[in-house]
């Protein structure tokens, strides 16, 4: 049995932490061959040889691949699925544009968001925004699925993978770049971070984001939001942390001002330790918090920037 | 142009979520259903499209439950302007899969042929992020996912997408699935006169047998169950106190 996982290619780079979480949970479904592609793939080929359990890397490097548009990357895909049983990729927003493409192609259904697999056809999987956990068969003969990087760890280095070029079919022309934007930032990546400060409407405004982000700086640790600050123009919405926006998993997970509605807490009720601070002492964050401090936040939150480090 | 919006009927949002005690599934008798409110965002687009001119017809199309016409008459008195029903199950607890869904869609577009189908980006009751994907693969339609922005321009259209970084601007050859995300619009409540309105629009009622597609699941549901509760933690009663606990528990 074999696995054909795409692998998370950022103009020319590979995002390791979702590939490895994606290989470790490949793993186990059997021999995992890493597909590469971009406009420039070679060197995210290579570091996906070092991946540990990855058997193989396919590079495929052609300008249709480049900003990962569905049309072209899933025909790629399709074209390559003989021989393979499972076809899969994180869950990131990148495959969830391009893997149902893929599964409808193949006439299967698509497994988006597994968070478990039990068997090489059945897998845990979360719904109604994590406030249920459905255990699914599948009975397609290809299995397309993405993986919650937030329940996997990561698969080490070490790979030594042999890395193969192969080619690319011609480009379907149904859609083109235009242009990103992407928020400039040193702090680390919200889906990778050790620690994630997040603040909610209870921050107040785009000003006082400032103090959530002065803690998050002084933790060495990623920013977030809740949808609410977020629709309230206080953060921008890469950095939702939610069922609609970036599901997390960091060993802390700090919430400021947040009061813990279901969407956000499908968001980051997974990580290791939960501290919530909050002025209303009713707030449904302090039922997952495994530290809560009833407290105004504009008080707290400067003297524990402080008292930390 | 004529825009076809699908709209699903799911579980209110606000509605607490209970796992049913025998594993088969979410509890959905006598509960509050409303429309998925990715699939609000989805007709409110429509609608704009059509008060600037640029679409001329609204057709909304539902899949599932007879009781899914009560969601195609919201959906009419916002402003859409006729419905199709396609009745594809008995029983309120039967989700449809978005593989299934998306080749009755494919269906209804050969018959329809609008210029443009506005999707919701998924449904939040299965969160599968799916059908709009599907749909477009299905009829070899180009794409535009998790849209925040959306400008219709002739033969292409502008869509500026919600990504993991950022932001995306992709330009995407009309006709086009175009899927929605939340912060696209901010959809209109229906006025009482367009809702008594809205009961004299056309609503046509079809079954999955009249397009010839078979809805039988490809992921048997083996058991839902409710996730692992976290343990309680404790109250702290100062920063210093919070600090200690956290040196404590190795975290900082």
């Amino acid at each position: 049995m074999a696995v054909l996982l795409l692998a998370e290619v950022t103009g020319g780079e590979l995002s390791v932490d979702a590939t490895a979480k994606a290989v470790s949970a490949a793993k186990a479904l059997g021999d995992v061959t890493v597909l590469a592609a971009g406009a420039s793939a070679a060197a995210a080929g290579e570091a996906a040889a070092k991946i540990d359990g990855v058997s193989k890397v396919l590079v495929a490097e052609d300008a249709s691949l480049g900003h990962r548009l569905a049309e072209a990357t899933a025909a790629l895909i399709v074209s390559l699925a003989d021989g393979y049983e499972h076809i899969a990729a994180p869950a990131t927003t990148d495959a969830k544009n391009v893997m149902p493409r893929v599964a409808a192609l193949l006439d299967a259904m698509v497994i988006s968001d597994v968070s478990g697999v039990v068997d090489g056809s059945t897998f845990e999987r979360p719904i109604y925004a994590g406030n249920a956990v459905q255990t699914v068969k599948s009975k397609d003969a290809k299995k397309v699925i993405t993986f919650r990087t937030s329940t996997f760890d990561a698969a080490g280095q070490g790979g030594s993978a042999p890395v193969e070029t192969i080619s690319v079919g011609a480009n379907p022309g149904l859609s083109e770049w235009v242009e990103d934007k992407v928020a400039a930032s040193d702090r680390p990546e919200l889906t990778s971070a050790g620690i994630v400060v997040s603040g909610g409407r209870g921050v107040g405004s785009e000003a006082d984001f400032k103090l959530i982000e002065g803690l998050a700086d002084k933790l060495g640790a990623a920013v977030g939001a809740s949808r609410a600050a977020v629709d309230s123009g206080y953060a921008p919405n890469d950095w939702q942390v939610g069922q609609t926006g970036k599901v997390v998993a960091p060993q802390l997970y700090v919430a400021v001002g947040i009061s813990g509605a279901i969407q956000h807490l499908a968001g980051m009720k997974d990580s290791k330790i939960i501290v919530a601070i909050n002025k209303d002492e009713e707030a449904p964050i302090f039922q997952v918090a495994d530290f809560g401090l009833v407290a105004d936040l504009f008080q707290a939150v400067p003297e524990l920037t402080e008292k930390l480090g | 142009m004529k825009v076809l919006v699908p709209v699903k009927r799911v579980i209110d949002y606000n509605v607490k979520v209970r796992v049913k005690a025998d594993g088969s599934g979410v509890d959905l008798a006598n509960v509050k259903m409303s429309m998925n409110p990715f699939d609000e965002i989805a007709v409110e687009e429509a609608i704009r499209l059509k008060e600037a001119g640029k679409a001329d017809e609204i057709v909304v199309v539902s899949i599932g439950v007879k009781q899914a016409q009560e969601t195609l008459r919201t959906a009419l008195a916002m402003g859409a302007d006729r419905a199709i029903l396609v009745v594809a199950a008995d029983d309120v607890h039967t989700d449809i899969e978005p593989l299934a869904v998306a080749k009755i869609l494919a269906k209804v577009v050969e018959e329809e042929q609008p210029g443009l189908v506005l999707a919701g980006k998924q449904a939040i009751d299965n969160d599968m992020n799916a059908t709009g994907q599907m749909l477009s693969a299905l009829l070899g339609w180009s794409q535009g996912t998790f849209a925040s922005e959306l400008s219709v321009e002739g033969d292409h259209a502008l869509v500026t997408r919600e990504v993991d970084g950022g932001l995306q601007t992709i330009k995407v050859k009309m006709p086009a699935i175009i899927t929605v995300d939340l912060r696209l619009n901010e959809p209109r409540y229906a006025s009482l006169p367009n809702i008594m309105k809205a009961k004299k629009k056309p609503l046509d009622e079809k079954t999955a047998a009249d397009y010839g597609v078979d809805v039988t699941p490809r992921l048997e549901i083996v058991k839902t169950a409710e996730p692992p509760a976290r343990a309680a933690g404790i109250i702290v009663g100062s920063v210093d106190e919070l600090v200690a606990k956290l040196k404590e528990a190795g975290a900082v």
